[in-house]
């Protein structure tokens, strides 16, 4: 600039005013043509001079050059892109798509409804943002960035830097020394998990257009990686979370909050419920009416109550169709070769340091999630037909006829090893027991050390033993997990428990271990409170998994999914490996419903005092055009909370509205018949 | 970084058009000049010139955008090579971080940490808003990001910001919140670190988000009203209630600053006093919850400043709006009339009626007298005194020996005119301005009334500068004529006077809250209070204003006369009188409660808390790379002051104000506060 300004400058002094250096030739050429007669040599000249100047022009001007137009055009596009109206691509997706149906917040402004009850949100795992406090020397400047959620720009710029953060320790399941790693606290931590992926911000915008603000929306952030009870021990998150609902309730004038955990947030919640009852040094010191003082509806989103398939194949070989645990949002960023070719390990390394993925293990043991030869969703027909609303269970029933001769999926197996033993019968399958079976030595040669998960410590006969019981059911899975990595699982152990109560009064399960599992815990008292449970229904959800050994198991994870077995006739729900069912993409129906339309309804022992339990499903629609994003009308586990129906029904309950008001139970899978499959004593 | 490349690209795209257009304009003349005086060439030798210059037209033409992309490339590559550098540096460039040393030195946290933010420091974000300000929800419009929204929609930015006229809460359809946690005032743009250096320290020595809060509330509204409006009150009360149980019942350290001073202040009071009005904490809740309050720049008795950003909306280099964006109001973003949009606004915030003067003239001194009237604005360094008395009256002596001219008339706040500025009072003549009947007949022409000057005659605008000079106590009186909407919406939140009777029961009310004059200190004899703040720089104290030439619609009828400089002690400069400070508030409002007022067992303070005071000389940054220093005494960059620090985390981390070395004295604090008689 300045120097094309100087320029300018001399070319006034010697002539008329010109502007740039391209037209001070020209002056140059047009006084000596009039000066001398001699055009031609004096033309010649010149274009020797160009051609110089041309020479001069070099590869690093042609750089520049391109840097600059490049330069330019982005600006430009950016100075487009700001001056445009906020409300362009509304108006664009309009035109193309008809009017847009109003948000249910507008609506029900309308409507008239306004703020009553205060709000609080229970992110779940991996969605809650995570910063950075302390950190050894190569994180140097990311004081208080987010290392998880964001733009997870450090995870390219120095990914094994990452990784060792966002680890835990070892041993205590805690930081690790010189780490500190924390989650972000209000409404940010988990509106929106990258730029652009929407969480939790539609619904909150919506409860905003009917009143709601910060002062009564609380997001009960909490450090995911952490077993439930330790977020209390480390950062006294539990007692935040108490103190904030009763400050709520205090400033809004005695109204009881509506809780609306999503995920692993319902595990919290009920961890919470119980940790807030029990008395002081173990819990809140609530005493046991606090729930029922200052909760009014827990609102369920696609809560994995006995936890979900998927956390058995992340714990056991990283890999989860499409995710489980930390791929669950960027799967692409964990497939790429960002620590080498160790990926996966490093993944499972980490995540093996975080005992909430333990929360997810499946709860309950076969009587739940079946045995070798049944299954509660035996006879579930994965082609895509459509499900009617069956707003009671006579519609499966009818249904349950036509399907008894088609080969039924065996579900109850869990993990199987082959393709064929996960189909025959059970009598045919022949089974060495891998509980006895003795540990190799450690065969971790030099060239693996530096990646580490237990595998290395169970040797060639471990993993051997274990490929030889061919077959797992929900129940023998936990004891494969202590075999495989027994440090983990002692670790996890601690924390959390799998099995069903028989007699809920025994003094045991007054231990925080058991808080989160909803079959060995009661509700609490509070019989005017109202449980929801929201899912999404009509995604194919991964329920088990044909595994094989995998081709060098030495320095990698012997296992892996088989994805070569695929399902032989339509309507058989075997996929690349993997057996899938009804559910919302990550927590299939029978964990997300269960508890609702039977564990709970009515007084059983679970429930005592009887509270109201509603299940609203909501079918997946995915999104008509690429315009929607991520779809108004989805039932993928993250993506219903941008679902019409389900805010609607959030700010109704919100704004003072029962369960009733909204209509009772919306079901539309076969949730009710295959909770009366279930053989579960209340 | 977008902001940066938005400007650059402001720079240099509109450029290339400009020298695309100017070539090709500049093109045609040429050819005929070419043609006339070529007469005597062949035919065909023109032919081929006309043929030549249009292959090099177009040659040329692509190289005009050529070079400009060429500059840019240039440019761009030059900067992101620098960027890179400099992301490279070496952080040992950077002197050791007081939270580094300390910790090496084994300080651990120990108690919480609750910080107070002040005015204009803290963000704002939209819950609600008209349809100009569609896709805002939830992004900040004060504070934090860019203020990139002024530049787009200036208009609609400011109608926002306002609050209603009337109640002083949110006008109808509009809902700006205040963004909570530390993120609320870490940053006030990027870049520009308000509580950023101190957070970082206390984390450095193991503090983190559950043993460290920032009340942040929205510094527009009036203090109640924070509670009416947000229960930003029983907020903070609940949070320093659960960060005490939760870090083993230790009790808390509350750092606040500038105006967070005065809002926390009204919390003590407020907490104690009985519910529906006040928190119901009952009398021992400070005592059993607060360690030490370490108030930073504190504003105690008020600023000057404020008084002048009320009556013309301008302060000599900022006091509200302009405080971070000078370059933004002078400039004409708003048309003609931005100071006009800027008092328009401002005059709805309640707040700022806290920070007038308090305490009248018995504190800011009258006509003839001032507590800092010796004051030397040319005198330089000064020595620590250790709060020794023989040493402070030897340093007086001397001055006094130095100082032969009168002494700056500080006492009038605002005179009008140099010459009354300086006159002894017996030569003015002074008319009482309540005498002045407001004949409120409003300009029909001028439309929308936009300030409470509109409603105003012009005659009795007029007769606003006959009494010549104001003083604290009459200052109140003027700004009740020349606004009395808001002074009547902001009295009914703040009170400006000192208690006779502190026992007199209508001190229960709140407006009284946030006068240190009219409350009594909490029964806390176990607590500690700090006042740490910058001296050594010239800060605005009085002003010479003068009638506003323009008389047409719409502006303000008067303005800090400019022309008014230089006086017997070099303190006038600008139309401004200058007295130590930290920029913003003078010592005398920071330190004169710590020093006297509160100083041992007064009536102000029936407890015996123990008060000190930390002064903080300033040192400008010595070299650009230090940015805003590490030693400085200004308002705002004094929070990153090493020495403040380390006294923050000391007390953090369990020292008591003894233990930090007691008084740190650098002002004439002590002598100025002898000199002020309020019965203790």
């Amino acid at each position: 600039m300045l120097r094309r300004r100087k320029r300018s400058e001399i070319k006034e002094s010697q002539n008329s005013g010109t502007q740039s250096d391209s037209e001070e030739k020209k002056e140059k050429k047009t006084n000596s043509v009039v000066g001398k007669s001699n055009e031609s040599s004096d033309d010649l000249n010149l274009k020797n001079k160009k051609k110089e100047r041309r020479k001069s022009w070099s590869c690093v001007d042609s750089c520049c050059w391109f840097v600059g137009c490049v330069c330019s055009i982005w600006w430009l596009l950016l100075f487009l892109f700001n001056a445009m109206p906020a409300s362009f691509p509304q108006y664009v997706t309009e035109a193309i798509t008809g009017p847009l149906p109003d948000p249910p917040g507008v609506k029900l402004a309308k409507e008239g409804l306004k703020v009553k009850h205060p709000v609080v949100f229970v992110p779940g795992i991996v969605t809650g943002g995570l910063e950075l406090w302390e950190g050894y020397q190569c994180a140097e400047g990311l004081f208080r960035k987010r290392l998880w959620g964001g733009t997870f720009g450090e995870l390219y710029k120095r990914p094994l830097c990452w990784a060792e953060h966002m680890s835990l320790d070892n041993e205590t399941g805690l930081d690790p020394p010189g780490i500190r790693i924390r989650p972000v606290s209000g409404l940010v931590a988990a509106d929106y998990f990258a730029p652009g992926y929407f969480v939790w911000a539609v619904l909150i915008a919506n409860l905003a257009r009917i009143g709601y603000e910060e002062k009564n929306m609380y997001m009960a952030a909490y450090d995911w990686r952490l077993s439930f009870q330790n977020t209390e021990v480390r950062d006294q998150t539990l007692s935040t979370i108490k103190s904030n609902i009763e400050l709520m309730v205090a400033t809004s004038g005695g109204k009881k909050v509506v809780v609306i955990p999503h995920s692993m947030g319902v595990l919290y919640f009920l961890h919470f419920m119980k940790w807030v009852e029990a008395p002081a040094p173990m819990g809140g010191g609530g005493g046991s009416d606090w729930c029922s003082k200052h909760i009014k509806a827990v609102m369920n989103i696609g809560g994995p109550f006995l936890g979900v398939p998927k956390a058995v194949s992340g714990l056991f070989s990283a890999e989860a169709r499409d995710i489980a645990v930390a791929r669950t949002m960027a799967p692409v960023v964990l497939d790429m070769d960002v620590f080498g070719k160790q990926t996966l390990q490093h993944v499972m390394r980490m995540t093996r340091t975080w005992d909430s993925t333990m929360s997810m293990i499946p709860k309950g043991g076969d009587a739940i999630w079946g045995g070798l030869d049944w299954s509660p969703e035996g006879g579930y027909e994965c082609s895509p037909k459509k499900t009617k609303n069956n707003n009671n269970q006579t519609g499966g029933q009818n249904r349950l006829g036509d399907l008894v001769n088609t080969s039924q999926a065996l579900y109850g197996r869990i993990i199987s090893f082959g393709k064929d033993v996960a189909e025959l019968h059970s009598s045919k399958i022949e089974r060495v027991d891998f509980r006895g079976a003795i540990k190799g030595k450690n065969l971790a040669n030099a060239t693996c050390h530096d990646v580490w998960t237990e595998y290395h410590d169970m040797g060639i006969g471990g993993v051997k033993a274990v490929a030889d019981y061919k077959v797992y059911t929900v129940g023998s899975l936990l004891d494969l997990l202590h075999f495989i990595a027994p440090k983990m699982m002692k670790r996890g152990g601690a924390h959390f428990s799998y099995g069903i109560a028989d007699d809920l009064d025994d003094k045991k399960y007054e231990h925080y271990r058991y808080w989160s599992n909803p079959l060995e815990t009661k509700l609490p008292n509070a019989p005017e409170m109202e449980i929801f449970s929201m899912y999404g229904v009509g995604v194919p959800t991964e329920r088990a998994y044909v595994y094989k050994f995998s081709p060098s198991p030495e320095c990698y994870i012997p296992f892996q999914i088989d994805t070569s077995a695929e399902g032989g006739n339509e309507g058989y729900c075997l996929k690349g490996g993997v057996f899938s069912v009804d559910g919302d993409e990550t927590v299939p129906v029978i964990s997300a419903g269960f508890m609702c339309a039977k564990g709970w309804r009515g007084k059983t022992r679970f429930n005592p005092s009887g509270i109201r339990t509603y299940i609203r499903e909501y079918n997946h629609a995915p999104p008509a055009t690429l315009l929607e994003g991520r779809g108004t009308q989805s039932g993928a586990h993250v993506d219903i909370m941008g679902n019409f129906a389900l805010i609607e029904d959030i700010l109704r309950v919100a704004a003072g509205a029962t369960g009733d008001d909204l209509g009772g139970d919306q079901v539309h899978s076969d949730i009710f018949k295959w909770s009366e499959r279930i053989n579960l004593r209340l | 970084m977008a902001s940066i490349l938005r400007f650059r690209k402001l720079c240099f795209v509109e450029p290339v058009k400009c020298s695309k257009l100017g070539f090709q304009s500049y093109d045609a003349p040429k050819f005929q000049k070419e043609e006339k005086e070529s007469v005597s060439a062949i035919i065909e030798q023109v032919l081929e010139e006309k043929k030549k210059p249009k292959k090099n037209r177009q040659q040329r033409e692509w190289r005009c955008i050529d070079t400009c992309c060429w500059a840019i490339g240039y440019m761009c590559t030059a900067w992101w090579l620098l960027m890179l550098l400099y992301n490279y540096l070496p952080p040992n460039l950077t002197p050791e971080s007081p939270g580094t040393r300390l910790r090496r030195e084994g300080l651990t946290p120990l108690h919480p940490v609750v910080l107070v933010p002040g005015i204009v420091t803290g963000g704002l974000e939209l819950w609600e808003g008209k349809p100009c300000s569609e896709g805002l929800f939830r992004k900040r419009l004060w504070g934090g990001g860019s203020f990139t929204e002024i530049f787009k929609r200036p208009l609609c930015w400011l109608e926002h910001l306002s609050l209603d006229n009337e109640t002083g809460l949110d006008p109808p359809g509009i809902r700006l919140r205040a963004v909570p946690g530390l993120v609320a005032a870490d940053y006030f743009a990027p870049g520009y670190f308000v509580w950023a250096i101190l957070i970082e320290n206390l984390a450095k020595i193991g503090y983190e988000s559950k043993n460290m809060y920032m009340a942040a509330y929205d510094w527009r509204l009036s203090f109640q009203n924070t509670e009416t409006r947000d229960q930003a009150l029983s907020r903070l009360k609940s949070k320093i209630e659960l960060m005490y149980l939760t870090n083993g019942r230790k009790k808390v350290v509350v750092v606040p600053h500038s105006m967070g001073v005065i809002y926390f202040l009204h919390f003590m009071k407020w907490v104690e006093a009985p519910t529906p009005m006040g928190g119901g904490g009952g009398a021992d809740w400070c005592d059993k919850h607060i360690k030490a309050i370490m108030n930073i720049g504190p504003a105690f008795l008020g600023v000057p400043k404020a008084v002048g950003n009320l009556i013309s909306a301008e302060t000599k280099d900022v006091a509200f709006i302009r405080s971070v964006a000078p370059g933004l109001i002078d400039s004409k973003t708003l048309g003609l009339q931005t100071l006009e949009h800027v008092m328009r606004v401002s005059r709805t915030w309640d707040s700022i009626i806290s920070l007038v003067p308090k305490g009248g003239e018995t504190i800011w001194g009258n006509l003839d007298w001032s507590p800092e009237e010796d004051y030397e604005c040319h005198s330089s360094k000064k020595r620590p005194l250790q709060s020794s008395k023989e040493n402070n009256s030897n340093n007086s002596d001397s001055r006094v020996v130095f100082s032969v001219k009168d002494p700056t008339k500080y006492g009038r706040i605002v005179s009008f005119g140099k010459p009354a500025s300086e006159l002894p009072s017996s030569q003015l003549s002074t008319l009482v301005s309540k005498e002045v009947s407001s004949s409120s007949i409003s300009n029909v022409s001028c439309g929308e009334v936009w300030t409470e000057y509109d409603e105003m005659s012009r005659e009795s605008i007029r007769r606003v500068p006959e009494n010549k000079t104001y003083t604290a106590t009459t200052i109140l009186d003027l700004l009740r004529f020349v606004a009395p909407k808001m002074m009547q919406r902001a009295e009914a939140h703040y009170s400006h006077g000192i208690a006779e009777d502190l026992d007199d029961p209508k001190y229960d009310h709140y407006k009284y809250w946030s006068n240190p004059l009219e409350t009594k200190l909490p029964n806390a004899p176990e607590m500690e209070i700090y006042c740490l703040y910058g001296t050594g720089i010239p800060t605005e104290r009085s002003y010479v204003y003068k009638l506003s030439a323009s008389d047409s619609c719409k502006s303000i009828p008067f303005q800090i006369d400019s022309s008014a400089d230089g006086s017997s002690n070099g303190c006038l400069r600008g139309g401004v009188y200058f007295a130590d400070g930290d920029e913003s508030v003078p010592i005398l409002s920071a330190g004169f409660m710590c020093a006297k007022g509160w100083r041992g067992k007064t009536r102000f303070n029936p407890s015996g808390i123990a008060t000190y005071i930390r002064e903080f000389n300033h040192k400008p940054p010595s070299s650009l790379l230090e940015g805003r220093g590490v030693e400085s005494g200004a308002h705002v960059d004094i929070m990153g002051n090493v020495g403040l620090i380390e006294d923050v985390l000391r007390v953090a981390a369990g020292a008591n104000g003894a233990e930090l070395g007691g008084d740190r004295i650098y002002s004439d604090i002590m002598k100025m506060s002898e000199k002020i008689k309020l019965g203790l």
